[in-house]
């Protein structure tokens, strides 16, 4: 895709990765991505982050359509993860930049990535300005967001913010701006973007809009490095969308994750979702057979309740949950009723283990349900009963 | 009793307030918190946390 300038001598030089599928090796971009990376024209030229090494072709030949011969003067490096400074070793080879801003983090970062001995590097604390003639940069770390390095670059006079991973969504496309591009998938993929990166540091957004905020910063262009860029009225749109993921206010929702083996933890499963259906919850039921655990993520983390079901196997619980129940409490969701579900042949740790698990994650735990072989009606009545009860719970919740 | 900050993230510890969802009851000094506490945002250990200035 051909450079397109987002605001007056500011221009978005990224690369779309059309066939990205697996998204940093443990979530999914089933839409691809982009790597989005900035050029400020300016007295003195400044490239903002730079892309995947893998583009670093894409960015030396997006970089000469919109400069020519011109030369760089100046790197910001918002964030080290290789998708967005892949390329920065080439191209302080290449481009010989006077100066590099980096957080003071990610000057911690930046050396435990390239080992460099003498690159012009310049720590930019929170507060610290630089003119680039017309243009000023204004730098704010946002630690932990995702990153220690993590940091936001903000130009008063475009009234824009370049907010590295902040706002971003996993999206290859032609178009550029967020109201180019259908609203829904827009939003599907900023929630799931949200939900498997930025969750755990919800805390740390909140405290990010509310400096934002009280700093009285005027934005009306948000440039994330993935996916469209959010102008005019979607940069309220955005921001609102972001508070509210990180208030993690639960919905009147559940979400009934489970493996199974011979179908009696699934039978299970169903009987518990009408329990919940019965008390007017909506219910998402997700076999991790079929579901990739960032897609399950993506409807966990606004639901008020997570039923979790596994048979007993070798004395433990299913592989396949091992791996969502690892995934989601690193993920750290808040405010969820759990319970746990299963199905056994003679041991059957498999609710104790899974409860151990709800437990890690704080949640309000209801009693579990579990039951040897093939559940008969009337185990699959306790089911049901533990369907109702957790639709009681989430009513309480949702009235808090 | 003094705050303690975290070097990789900016959590400050709060004795006042403790961490009570890590078990470490408010009242409790840096000092007194257990070898094995990790930040409860980033997960840096005691550490690498350095007394507020």
């Amino acid at each position: 895709m051909k450079p397109v300038e987002v605001k007056k001598d500011i221009w978005w030089i990224g690369a779309v990765d059309w066939s990205r599928r697996n998204f940093h090796g443990y979530s999914l971009s089933p839409l691809g991505t982009t790597y989005n990376n900035y050029l400020i024209v300016d007295e003195k030229v400044t490239l903002v982050d730079t892309v995947d090494k893998h583009f670093w072709g894409h960015l030396k030949c997006s970089v000469a359509q919109v400069l020519g011969d011109k030369k760089i003067d100046y790197f910001v490096i918002n964030h080290l993860e290789p998708d967005h400074a892949g390329s920065l070793a080439d191209a302080v080879e290449y481009y010989k930049p006077e100066k590099i801003f980096v957080s003071p983090m990610g000057e911690k970062a930046m050396k435990a990535h390239f080992h460099y001995e003498d690159w012009p590097v310049e720590v930019v604390p929170t507060g610290t300005e630089i003119s680039l003639g017309k243009h000023t940069l204004n730098f704010l770390e946002t630690r932990m967001l995702h990153w220690p390095d993590s940091m936001l670059t903000y130009v008063p006079e475009a009234k824009l913010a370049f907010t590295n991973d902040a706002f971003g969504q996993n999206i290859a496309s032609s178009e550029r701006f967020a109201d180019e591009y259908d609203p829904w998938v827009v939003e599907q993929s900023l929630r799931h973007y949200y939900a498997n990166i930025v969750l755990p540091y919800s805390q740390t957004v909140l405290k990010t809009l509310d400096t934002i905020e009280k700093m009285g910063i005027e934005i009306d262009t948000i440039c994330p490095d993935h996916g469209l860029i959010f102008r005019g009225e979607d940069v309220t749109w955005v921001m609102e969308k972001y508070r509210e993921y990180a208030l993690q206010k639960p919905k009147n929702k559940a979400v009934i994750v489970y493996d199974s083996m011979w179908k009696s933890t699934e039978r299970m499963a169903e009987a518990v979702a009408t329990g919940l259906v019965d008390k007017g919850v909506s219910v998402k039921i997700m076999s991790m057979k079929s579901d990739h655990h960032s897609i399950v993520m993506t409807e966990i983390f606004d639901a008020a309740a997570v039923v979790v079901g596994s048979p007993t196997h070798n004395n433990g619980i299913l592989p396949l949950m091992a791996d969502m129940l690892t995934y989601m409490k690193g993920l750290r969701p808040q405010n969820k009723i759990g319970a746990a579900i299963g199905s056994f042949g003679w041991s059957g740790e498999c609710v104790k283990i899974l409860n151990e698990w709800l437990e890690k994650m704080h949640m309000d735990i209801v009693d579990p349900v579990k039951h040897k072989y093939i559940p008969d009606h009337d185990a699959l009545g306790k089911c049901h009963e533990l369907g109702l009860l957790l639709g009681d719970k989430i009513q309480e919740k949702l009235a808090e | 009793m003094e705050k303690y900050v975290c070097t990789l993230c900016g959590y400050v510890y709060d004795p006042e307030v403790g961490d009570p969802d890590s078990g470490i009851a408010p009242g409790t000094s840096f000092a007194d918190i257990p070898d094995d506490w990790v930040c409860p945002i980033c997960g840096a250990g005691k550490e690498d946390f350095e007394l507020e200035s």
